[in-house]
């Protein structure tokens, strides 16, 4: 199995393992709930080494990545600017979600899923053969998601002066190589805070340190319950291959314009937009018991199902992102059916976020 | 390796058992059933005066990861219910042989106990899992 450079770090911190896509990775250090509530009211950290950093540089490497990508990396013009952007398939499914950072016009990093590394580094590849780029893998880094109120706060105790400088001010999703660290204020979890990489020979002493800053250790169990009530999509269960990006609340992530611009995927997405497709919803259920992923859901206009459901720590009550049919029974307030432990109960449609910054949002 | 405490009594379905005298009896999870489950969200117990029958599912045990039936060890009525739980679910992580019990039952036999698992038979089947 697969194993992060901070694997004894999450041993000693009395973590249990689990499985994930090949890498041994916290679940939970103890309770994933107290430290859900670590990250919403104070600050937590994740591991997440696991996931790929891929460098593109080059003459064409503009050029390759507005071809690669539905959303459009020439809106890109503050150095270190970040973008959130799925990679489509011919047929008009999800490849892969990503951030692409942006240096200049020759110079972009990529951070992609760890779970589909093998097919997205060949995607990308794939796509990058008439183009004159260099796609690489950067192994150099491991990397920690701090994240909360205070995790910025508590992060810079660990930062020099320089770093410190460097970040500064630093609008929410920009990234920014400052000495031995790439700092970026972006994340997964709905709350303020950075995705730091880290020289994997310093990981250890840095993990260490956020601890002695009293930063809360957090596993896979938390990171999913609160991307979840951030309302931000997993790929492999909120969207895939099979999926279409209209579909999964990522249409906002797709620029039509300028019409002259080709990108994968387009023109079957312009088709599914004109004919039209499922889309992404919030669900909530105030009473007692938790909706699931996989569990069907009747509405006026046809069936659909929930893609990712929980229980959610910070409103004690259980939320879900759904996939159902376009209709007036989609619509935000409507009443639908899911069959919780053979009863059918009646579950609000709410947009697909849910908490932000610590509040509730519906 | 989870604690098996010797003065409780077991069922292959990981609920445990105290007796408490009089044919009453208290009944919870097990450590490692909660191990298993992870975070406690929700509780439902039965009502108080419901009539169980051994092995039939009369509470659910919700939890971040999954719901998970909970089975009566013995044949009798419910006499009481844990009514912390409504509030603080994680009982049932932090104390699942103390403060997390789930109810109380009047068994209609109380000799019924001795055909549960002791602490050594449950223990060898935890370890086999």
């Amino acid at each position: 199995m697969n194993t992060t450079v901070l694997h004894s770090a999450h041993i000693a911190a009395g973590a249990k393992m689990v499985d994930f896509f090949g890498w041994d990775m916290p679940i939970n250090y103890g309770s994933q709930i107290e430290e859900h509530h670590g990250v919403r009211k104070d600050a937590g950290m994740f591991d997440v080494s696991h996931m790929t950093i891929v460098d593109v540089t080059g003459p064409q490497a503009k050029d390759y990545l507005r071809y690669l990508l539905a959303n459009d990396v020439a809106k890109l013009t503050e150095k270190g600017k970040a973008l959130y952007s799925g990679m489509i398939n011919e047929s008009g499914g999800v490849v892969d979600d990503l951030i692409v950072y942006y240096f200049d016009e020759t110079n972009y990093r990529l951070v992609v899923n760890s779970a589909t590394k093998e097919k997205d580094i060949n995607w990308l590849n794939k796509v990058a053969a008439p183009f004159d780029v260099n796609v690489k893998e950067q192994t150099a880094f491991a990397m920690i998601a701090v994240q909360g109120p205070h995790a910025k706060e508590k992060s810079a105790t660990l930062f020099t002066e320089a770093q410190k400088e460097a970040v500064a001010g630093m609008k929410p999703f920009f990234g920014v190589q400052a000495e031995d660290l790439f700092i970026a204020t972006t994340g997964y979890t709905g709350e303020t805070g950075y995705e730091i990489m880290v020289p994997k020979a310093r990981a250890i002493e840095f993990w260490n340190g956020l601890l002695a800053a009293g930063v809360v250790p957090c596993g896979l169990g938390a990171r999913d319950t609160l991307r979840l009530e951030a309302g931000m999509n997993l790929y492999g269960q909120d969207m895939d291959e099979t999926v279409s990006p209209l579909a999964a609340n990522m249409g906002w992530t797709i620029s039509w314009e300028p019409k002259e611009r080709d990108f994968m995927g387009r023109l079957a997405l312009e088709n599914q937009k004109a004919e039209g497709t499922q889309k992404a919803v919030g669900l909530v259920f105030r009473d007692k018991g938790v909706l699931r992923a996989g569990l069907t859901v009747k509405t006026a206009d046809g069936e659909g199902k929930i893609t990712s459901g929980t229980f959610s720590p910070t409103l004690g009550h259980s939320i879900a992102l759904a996939r159902i049919p376009t209709g007036d029974g989609a619509a935000v307030g409507s009443i639908v059916q899911v069959e919780m432990r053979k009863k059918w109960v009646d579950v609000e449609i709410v947009k697909p976020s849910f908490v932000r910054n610590g509040k509730s949002v519906l | 390796m989870s604690n098996v405490p010797n003065n409780l009594r077991y069922a292959s379905t990981h609920e445990w058992v105290r007796t408490d005298g009089n044919g009453v009896f208290t009944v919870g999870i097990t450590e490692h059933a909660q191990d298993l489950l992870g975070d406690m969200v929700f509780l439902d117990l039965p009502d108080v005066g419901d009539g169980v029958t051994t092995g039939e599912d009369c509470a659910v045990a919700e939890s971040v990861k999954a719901a998970s039936d909970v089975y009566a060890p013995l044949t009798g009525e419910i006499i009481e219910v844990n009514e912390e739980l409504e509030n603080s679910p994680e009982l049932v992580n932090s104390d699942p042989f103390g403060e997390g019990w789930l109810f109380k039952m009047k068994a209609e036999d109380p000799e019924e106990v001795e055909g549960l698992l002791d602490a050594e038979a449950y223990a060898g089947i935890i370890e086999d899992e």
